[in-house]
């Protein structure tokens, strides 16, 4: 039998959704050590007795790792638990050096939190409540390498290779209640909602929020029920979703799966499934039917965590302006067509646009360069925007260097080469490449005068009223003065030499 | 030299009367006439011992002011982690395993300049009564050979009481220092919870371990207690407060005035005859002191033992998770493309002894998932009731006083096959432990059916350990006056020595 499309899935059927998002925070030692958290390092180099579990060696709470959470709580419009304890799930696994890994259990230090997500829909924008359940810390695990076999998979591995370097990097998991009521827009809304988790936790300063390099990552849990039915359906757990598009896939594939086999009279297992990122679909991963017993009790180690309301309220004075907020404030401030807008978020150079507009940059022209060529030259490369060696401080420098007349877009065009080259900051480009607007009329006229007598037929055309003609004149000037002159200016004084000013 | 007491030694290394150098050569010769027969070392480092005696010697020689106990020996519990020196916790799960840290109570052992000896003996990783849990072989009691020395911390006893170090390093979860101190008539301390660092102390039961001293002395054990204490950032349950002035304490011991409160739970039946009135002699001994002498009701103590060994194992089934092969120690099984889930269960199954898995499956069960109220819930519940019952006994009394074990030392073998025979002696001692506040035994003299040492415990409230030195140290010169020689002077001489 064929798989159902999507418009047959959701014909019938009302998913049901359920995310866990954990973010890596960005703190610069580990969550009970105080080792480095840096991302790439060489294996096994960040590490020391503590977060190797060495026989005797103790946890001590990061107190960053902390403030962190709770700035994220409140961020998500949660409660923060006046007392809340870490607890010691236990299980067996050989990246999870302590056979134990701590988190929080029945005692969240922020819970009841919710986001507004807004997605376009057939009846326009369209708001989304999706409510926060907890929000909790708790370590991540060591990293294996499955050497040898073909899936890189432990089964069939010649051997595995442990790097610890990520254990014990402090993790923030965001847990939602179950989402119902999102109907055919539930992967879009999905996406919406990590979206804008990773602007808030962007905007918090907490995180490097990279899903590529796994500081930001999904859980998505999926099930379906027949549309008007109160039952809840079985839900499958699928990991590793590393990019927003694959949350809005991942969704997507879930729910045909499960229609698949809830039509053909089969039933969905619980289990955690693994996206593949080249095929868009899940693969089964380790069955959930038996339920694992990780006899969860506080960690004796550790003391409660018991935040000073005075600091909860000093450290919500500190929360960043909302981010569905900004989005609005800005467009309106500058004036931002719908789909530049779109396009503005979609490229991910808000925050660069904005902080060269606080440099003094016209919105416009600075969304237009950001946008425009510097988006292209990233492009190009295949790399993040904002790794290329400009800055706002540098744009704002080439909007005003344009503005004030001493650069043409063309020429800014070169200089915005030569920033990105590391050739310095635009003026420095601008003095070392020898760049300038040539705006001595003198030596302009001398161009005009010499460019007429070498096309004296098509000079003449002009002082006879053929205006058209005056473009072949104005290039060979250009071409004369290598580009630096005003093309305005040249006309205006070409026109005024031919007899034709007005 | 050898006989006097570290405050005694700490005295001569001051005046030039001997050097580090020879005091540690004199108890490392003890150590090689008289362990054989003891017991008491898993590791004698030797050299590393010298090493550090010659720079303590240096260090005087140049004018450098030093701390009291300077120059002095001491014997570790093998639970301590100490860089580069072989540390097992007793356990062949962990043979060959060299730390590369030092725990923090060695660090302070170091800065004070106190010598190093070696790693002493002990139940698996603290779990047990009588040394005879160790995964290598029994340590014997010094009084009679043929006797356990009490446990867990059996190892470092038998060492000071039979004149192997001045001084030495327990640690106590549910009396393993109190009650091998009481079988081999010495002194020991077990410290208010968070009072020592358990940082580099292998743990057994995290919210109850705690390490403390052994000295033949109640002023020795003080020197050793101010020396080993102190916060430390590194242990997050450590508390952030002055170390209580123990030393003072111990050097004015006077307890007149002072109200001493008896438990009425913890004496008579089910304790020897023997060690009853030895307890009885010293209550009267205080009385004649001016101590005023109260009975005190705690109820709940009757469950101390229960909870204890449901949050004892409970713990030590997720602490002792780690010992895996992965990382460090023993590793078997590894062939044949065997799976790590393989590897690691071969390797606990052949590191671990009988009394630890006995407790890791004990307490794997109580945290199970529809177990966990009825077990690990119950016992938190009853352990919050035997904090209330010490808070009204410490509201009538100073200090609280009963026999540290309900017998005196038992032969060897006489209990391994009857865990419930063994556990029962530590029914005095479990609830300090259970409460975080700290004790003390000292000896009050021989019982008569068997000329064997009875220890008298002290319990004073969190923090207040200075008052257990102040009553022991009272308590300890008046059985002298009586006794007209230390307790010490009446045990036979070993063979080789």
């Amino acid at each position: 039998m064929a798989l159902p499309t999507y418009d047959e899935v959701i014909a019938k059927w009302d998913p049901v959704l359920g995310l866990e998002v954990h973010v890596e925070l960005n703190t610069k030692s580990k969550m009970f050590c105080s080792c480095a958290t840096e991302f790439g390092a060489a294996p096994n180099t960040q590490t020391c007795p503590v977060c190797l579990a060495l026989p005797g060696a103790l946890p001590v709470v990061n107190k960053k790792a902390i403030e962190s959470t709770i700035l994220i709580g409140l961020a998500l419009n949660c409660k923060i638990a006046p007392y809340s304890r870490f607890a010691r799930k236990n299980y067996f696994y050989p990246d999870m050096p302590k056979n134990f890994q701590i988190s929080q259990y029945d005692e969240p230090i922020c819970f009841d939190g919710y986001v507004d997500v807004e997605i376009e829909t057939d009846e326009g924008l369209k708001q989304f409540r999706i409510e926060v359940e907890r929000v909790h810390m708790e370590e991540d695990t060591g990293k294996s390498l499955h050497v040898g076999g073909a899936t890189g998979r432990i089964h069939g591995a010649d051997y595995s290779l442990l790097d610890y370097n990520r254990a014990g990097i402090p993790l923030v998991e965001i847990v939602t209640k179950i989402v119902p009521g999102t109907g055919k827009y539930a992967p879009e809304v999905a996406k919406a909602y990590v979206a804008e988790l990773r602007d808030i936790l962007r905007g918090l300063k907490v995180s490097d929020v990279k899903m590529e390099q796994g500081s930001l990552r999904c859980d998505a849990n999926v099930s379906l029920k027949p549309i008007g039915s109160d039952v809840l359906g079985t839900r499958s757990e699928t990991k590793n979703v590393n990019s927003l598009r694959s949350v809005e896939r991942a969704i997507r594939g879930e729910m045909i799966r499960h229609a698949e086999l809830l039509n053909e009279g089969k039933k969905v297992k619980q289990e955690t499934r693994h996206f593949q990122e080249d095929t868009g679909l899940t693969r089964s991963g380790r069955s959930k039917e038996q339920a694992e017993d990780y006899r969860y009790f506080p960690d004796p180690d550790l003391v409660p965590v018991t935040p000073a309301t005075i600091w909860i309220e000093e450290l919500r004075a500190t929360l960043p302006e909302r981010p569905s907020l900004r989005r609005k404030r800005i467009k309106e401030e500058w004036n931002v067509p719908d789909k530049e807008m779109a396009a503005m978020i979609n490229a991910d150079v808000l925050d660069i646009v904005e902080a060269t507009v606080l440099l003094g940059a016209d919105p416009t022209k600075a969304r237009t360069w950001w946008l425009g060529e510097i988006s292209r030259i990233a492009n190009d490369q295949n790399i993040a925007i904002t790794d290329l060696a400009i800055t706002p401080k540098d744009v704002a420098e080439l909007v005003a260097l344009v503005a004030s007349g001493e650069l043409t877009d063309k020429l800014a065009r070169q200089v915005v080469e030569g920033v990105i080259a590391g050739e310095g900051t635009p003026s420095e480009v601008v003095a070392q490449r020898g760049i300038k607007v040539v705006n001595d009329d003198g030596a302009l006229m001398a161009a005009i005068e010499k460019v007429c007598a070498e096309q004296a037929e098509t000079a003449e055309k002009v002082r006879g009223g053929h205006l058209p003609a005056a473009g072949a004149l104005i290039g060979a000037v250009m071409k004369e003065t290598k580009g630096q002159a005003d093309a305005a200016r040249v006309r205006e004084l070409l026109l005024g030499h031919l007899g034709q000013a007005n | 030299m050898i006989h006097k007491s570290a405050a005694e030694m700490a005295k001569a290394l001051t005046n030039g009367e001997t050097s580090s150098v020879e005091l540690t050569q004199l108890h490392l010769d003890r150590i090689a006439a008289v362990d054989g027969d003891v017991k008491a070392f898993l590791h004698v480092d030797t050299q590393g011992a010298l090493d550090q005696a010659r720079s303590v010697d240096e260090r005087r020689k140049s004018g450098e002011k030093l701390s009291p106990l300077a120059g002095i020996p001491l014997a570790l519990k093998d639970v301590l982690a100490q860089k580069d020196v072989p540390t097992t916790a007793g356990s062949k799960i962990l043979q060959g395993w060299l730390p590369p840290y030092d725990s923090t109570v060695v660090s302070k052992l170091k800065d004070a300049g106190i010598v190093i000896m070696g790693k002493t003996n002990m139940d698996e990783f603290a779990m047990g009564s009588s040394t005879e849990n160790s995964g290598y072989g029994p340590t014997f009691n010094p009084w009679d050979l043929t006797r356990t020395p009490g446990g867990s911390s059996g190892g470092s006893a038998a060492a000071v009481s039979s004149f192997e170090a001045p001084l030495a390093i327990g640690s106590d979860t549910g009396g393993s220092i109190r009650q091998p101190a009481a079988l081999t008539g010495i002194v020991g301390v077990r410290p208010t919870y968070g009072a020592v660092s358990r940082f580099g102390l292998i743990a057994y039961s995290s919210s109850l371990d705690q390490a403390g001293p052994f000295g033949r002395t109640v002023l020795d054990t003080a020197l050793l207690h101010e020396a080993m204490a102190g916060h430390d950032p590194k242990d997050a349950t450590s508390i952030n407060a002055p170390v209580p002035a123990v030393v003072h304490a111990a050097k004015s011991g006077d307890v007149k005035g002072m109200k001493i409160g008896v438990i009425k739970q913890l004496q008579g039946e089910g304790y020897q005859k023997g060690v009853q009135a030895r307890f009885d002699e010293s209550l009267q001994v205080l009385a004649s002191l001016g101590a005023e002498i109260v009975e005190v009701d705690c109820p709940s103590f009757e469950y101390a033992l229960a909870a204890y060994y449901l949050i004892a194992p409970s713990e030590c089934s997720s602490n002792l998770a780690r010992f895996d092969a992965m990382r460090y120690g023993l590793r078997v099984g590894d062939k044949d493309g065997a799976s790590a889930e393989a590897v690691m269960s071969a390797t606990r199954d052949a590191g671990f002894g009988r009394e630890v898995k006995r407790r890791i499956i004990l307490g794997t069960y109580a945290l199970s998932s529809g177990y966990y109220d009825a077990y690990y819930g119950s016992a938190q519940k009853i352990r919050t009731l035997i904090i209330e019952d010490y808070a009204k006994a410490f509201a009538k009394a100073d200090v609280l006083v009963s026999p540290t074990a309900p017998t005196t030392a038992y032969k060897i073998g006489e209990k391994v096959d009857d865990p419930m025979a063994m556990y029962l002696g530590d029914v005095a001692t479990i609830p300090v432990n259970l409460a975080g506040i700290c004790g003390m035994s000292l000896p009050a003299g021989l019982a008569d059916e068997d000329n064997l040492p009875v220890g008298f415990q002290i319990m004073a409230p969190a923090m207040q350990d200075q008052r257990l030195y102040q009553a022991g140290a009272a308590l300890e010169a008046a059985l002298l006056t009586k006794w007209g020689a230390p307790i010490l002077s009446q045990a036979p001489a070993l063979k080789g020595a």
